[in-house]
């Protein structure tokens, strides 16, 4: 069959699986310092899953698109470690406080500058934030079909895809035809781990702004390996409408947060008695950990 | 005034238990507003539909009736809903935090231009003064959600670009009929000359839906039970509390093994390793090989008649007493304090 272009959207995201005491400052708020980052966990299934069409269609090609802070680079070298073909940044700081419809606008300006395209693939929901909502925002709007919560793909052709999807209470098999935008459940595959090759490739590539500090052995070195150099898209770049990105073009906005992190401490030990088990589900209910 | 509305979910003429809560909060919502409640229902086969939504004072319901709108698709979906948003321009839109709600709400919210919030636990009406615009706004939804892993509770409000959409989680909101007799006006929805061919190019192929599915990895609060359960009808007190918190029941090894639960729900090393909000150990003594599976909880109660059981020593609560006392108690002070 006919090689697919693939374009897989991934997030670098604090760790919240690994919220240690000392994540949330004294006031409530996040403390991002002292959250370290990672690859979102559902993006790289996503990326196994194009990786995986590319090992069954020959010719195919893996487009990796990150928008986030000049730190979101290391999404581009993991990508590039793993096997993809090509890897670009969306990242200028009046992107930052964008939510769910600002990062899809964002995102989807990028797109139309990589298009044409017959695939785009990202993870079902980001862990700093499990709203699963850019996804069928970005689909919605460049005017394609969604698959969400993709599993396994099943069989691949010229004209159709036919996926598993994994529901809270079973599987659907869809097919859906190109293009088209899917997003990636966890239960899928596990990502391959890094090529020694690829990693020895790629290990020197560098955002521009990176290279701003570079020394001059990298700078030589990627005058002579342009592949080396991460493209780094600006609001300009991909002819982004200012009032729709970042904090402006966010209508959600957060009003106030309040931590329910309880410090580790001595156990309540507590007696059968009713008045101890009531004032239990009391504090229980108080501090939201049950409805 | 400007409604708020409920999209239902529907499967072979039944109206999902989400969207019965859904239906409850948004009408608690729309007494504190002072205005209608409206929902909208796509599926087939559906008259007759709105005996099973009128009791939750449904004012006005939308009905989307053709085969070619069951089970769920996104796009005939989506193109209905936006079409009924864009002309009653509610206030407010509530979807479940469903395989469904989840499809559709980011959909609409785009089309719409439209802020939404994913996950709420916590709903309420309140104001919001905009510094910069020097402006208060008032009446706004209060779309409360744990972030950040359960770590944080935010407040998440919109007050410039309408509507406000929520999706919220099955089995936090309480369920309540506000009046048996209530009459709902029913308005069919034009489906036919609403929906295009090219709202039907992902095609259902194949579907295995169980009626109840074990999610242990996903299920933010998690009710457990050991050997020290003692009885399988003691375990219906479990079963009982982890439905009405909305979570799942699990249990250790020697539980499986004494034919209290299936298989499929061991947490522990050889069974699942979860990582729930609230983990509530009942009669289990605390084995290295079951708390492998579940110290990343992130508070835990235990339930135990040996105040010296080794999983006490990483318990945030620690009941001395009996499962068979203390668990019908958790039941009933949940019912008596639960808003």
């Amino acid at each position: 069959m006919r090689p697919l272009k693939i374009i897989v959207l991934a997030k670098q995201v604090p760790d919240t699986r690994h919220v240690g005491p000392d994540a949330m400052k004294p006031d409530g708020t996040v403390n991002r310092g002292k959250l370290s980052t990672v690859f979102n966990p559902d993006d790289l299934h996503a990326l196994e899953l194009a990786l995986n069409i590319k090992d069954r269609v020959p010719g195919t090609t893996v487009t990796i698109l990150t928008m986030g802070p000049q730190k979101a680079a290391d999404i581009i070298r993991e990508g590039y470690y793993r096997g993809v073909d090509n890897g670009i940044m969306i990242s200028d700081r009046r992107f930052g406080g964008a939510d769910t419809l600002a990062t899809s606008y964002t995102l989807v300006q990028g797109i139309k500058k990589l298009a044409p395209y017959d695939l785009i693939l990202g993870g079902r929901q980001a862990i700093d934030g499990d709203t699963a909502q850019v996804g069928p925002q970005c689909a919605d709007k460049l005017q394609i079909p969604q698959v969400t919560y993709v599993e396994e793909i099943l069989e691949i052709n010229d004209t159709e895809i036919i996926a598993r999807r994994r529901l809270e209470k079973g599987v659907e098999t869809v097919s859906a035809p190109y293009p088209c935008l899917m997003t990636v459940h966890g239960s899928s595959p596990k990502c391959r781990s890094r090529h020694a090759k690829s990693v020895m490739k790629y290990k020197y590539a560098r955002s521009k702004t990176e290279l701003r500090s570079a020394n001059e052995m990298l700078l030589s070195l990627h005058e002579k390996r342009q592949y080396l150099t991460i493209p780094e898209w600006s609001v300009e770049d991909i002819e982004a409408d200012v009032t729709k990105i970042g904090l402006a073009g966010s209508p959600t906005k957060v009003k106030s947060v309040e931590s329910i992190v309880l410090t580790a401490g001595e156990a309540k030990i507590l007696t059968s008695s009713d008045t101890d088990i009531e004032g239990m589900i009391r504090e229980l209910i108080e501090h939201h950990t049950i409805g | 005034m400007k409604s708020v509305m409920v999209y239902c979910e529907v499967e072979n003429q039944i109206v999902a238990d989400i969207s019965q809560e859904l239906l409850s909060a948004g009408k608690r919502l729309a007494q504190k507003l002072g205005c209608p409640l409206d929902a909208m229902i796509f599926g087939s086969s559906l008259s007759g539909i709105e005996s099973q939504i009128a009791p939750f004072g449904v004012d006005r319901l939308f009905v989307g009736n053709s085969m070619r709108l069951e089970p769920y698709s996104t796009l005939p979906h989506t193109a209905l809903a936006s079409k009924i948003l864009k002309e009653e321009d509610p206030q407010i839109v509530l979807f479940g935090a469903t395989s469904v709600g989840r499809d559709l709400a980011p959909r609409l919210a785009s089309q719409l231009n439209c802020g939404l919030t994913a996950d709420c636990t916590i709903l309420d009406i309140g104001d919001h003064f905009v510094k910069k615009e020097k402006k208060e706004y008032k009446d706004l939804l209060y779309a409360i959600r744990p972030a950040f892993g359960g770590s944080i509770m935010a407040n998440i409000i919109n007050w410039d670009m309408h509507p406000q959409m929520a999706t919220v989680r099955e089995g936090v909101m309480k369920k309540d009929i506000f009046d048996e007799h209530y009459s709902t006006e029913v308005i069919e929805v034009d489906v036919n000359s609403i929906l295009k061919e090219e709202d039907f190019v992902v095609k259902i192929i194949e579907r295995h839906i169980q009626k109840s599915g074990v999610n242990l990895k996903e299920a933010p609060i998690i009710v457990a039970g050991g050997y020290g359960v003692g009885s399988k009808e003691n375990f219906d007190h479990l079963i009982e509390l982890a439905k009405l918190l909305g979570g799942e029941v699990g249990g250790s090894r020697a539980a499986v093994d004494a034919g209290y639960i299936e298989h499929d729900r061991q947490i522990g090393q050889t069974g699942t390793t979860v990582r729930p909000k609230l983990y509530i150990a009942a009669g289990i003594s605390g084995a290295i090989q079951h708390t492998a599976g579940m110290q990343d909880a992130s508070m835990i109660i235990s339930i135990n008649n040996d105040p010296d059981a080794p999983i006490n020593k990483i318990a945030d609560y620690v009941i001395n007493g009996d499962v068979g006392v203390v668990v019908p108690k958790m039941i009933e002070f949940y019912k008596k304090n639960a808003k």
